[in-house]
């Protein structure tokens, strides 16, 4: 198995925010932390796109790379967790990260932090498997059921896919070859083409190359 | 006299007993590597039940699952 990601399909995410709600209820998340957020971009105007960003369990993760105590890890699955018992809030990830992943849960009423919380990709953290310390501190392990996250299984209109990278860009490149379009964008020969694949449709004019 | 002479060995041995104290003391500060994951090891996915280590299954499983999220194979084109 390869790695364990997210692909959001904007031409079908609809702003929903299903899998916001997805994420908070699976992983009983406090309020004033959202491991997942639906952005919009040119919101109101004609042909504006919609995204779901959460954690992208990245492959050379930055947060990882500034943490001053290394308390991140990447899983054999390729999903980028941390140890909370380590972690002292200092909120260098934060800066770190372009996803705006890391939240810090509001601990008091002078802007202490908490400990930082983040997407886990419904894999728990390093406390055994789907014991009620792990569900406490990171959630629901629903990899460890033989379950993707609860938000792209939940998603209505399956915008936003996650699993194994190969196989979810395998579908994505099915849907953009089948509906003709979506294979215009940056990166499309680098995340989802392959030589043996039938030719992906031409971009329309004017569109991104 | 006396009693000044039992009052500075009372003294001492309490000093030499909480210096001692400090010996039984634990390292406090983790020992740190550069780079290296310092927290707790975590476990494969399908180590646990209902897997139980059988990671072809759990790989299956998850293969499986993950083309539930595609219509033109659950559906049909």
């Amino acid at each position: 198995m390869a790695r364990m990601k997210f692909l959001c399909d904007a031409e079908r995410c609809i702003e929903c925010n299903g899998c916001v709600t997805a994420c908070k209820q699976e992983n009983d998340i406090p309020w004033g932390v959202n491991r997942r957020r639906v952005v919009t971009i040119n919101d109101g105007v004609p042909g504006e796109r919609s995204i779901s960003v959460a954690c992208m369990h990245c492959s050379d993760a930055p947060c990882m790379a500034v943490c001053p105590v290394d308390c991140f890890y990447r899983s054999e699955e390729g999903v980028v967790l941390h140890d909370k018992d380590l972690c002292i809030g200092c909120g260098y990830c934060f800066y770190a990260c372009p996803f705006g992943a890391p939240q810090f849960p509001q601990a008091g009423a002078f802007g202490v932090r908490g400990k930082m919380d983040k997407c886990t990709f419904c894999a728990g953290g390093p406390e055994p498997d789907n014991s009620e310390a792990e569900y406490k501190k990171y959630g629901r392990n629903r990899l460890a059921e033989g379950k993707l996250p609860a938000c792209a299984e939940m998603c209505s209109t399956k915008a936003l896919l996650g699993g194994d990278g190969d196989t979810i860009a395998e579908i994505y490149r099915q849907r953009a070859t089948t509906r003709g379009k979506g294979s215009e964008v940056w990166g499309w020969s680098t995340a989802y083409g392959r030589p043996e694949a039938p030719k992906a449709p031409a971009a329309a004019p004017g569109g991104k190359s | 006299m006396n009693k000044l002479m039992r009052l500075m060995g009372l003294v001492s041995g309490a000093m030499a007993a909480v210096m001692l104290a400090g010996c039984g003391e634990r390292p406090q500060v983790m020992e740190y590597k550069q780079g290296k994951y310092q927290g707790k090891p975590d476990e494969a996915p399908y180590v646990a039940a209902p897997f139980n280590g059988n990671k072809d299954m759990w790989e299956r499983d998850i293969r499986n699952r993950t083309q539930n999220q595609n219509e033109y194979r659950r559906i049909g084109t």
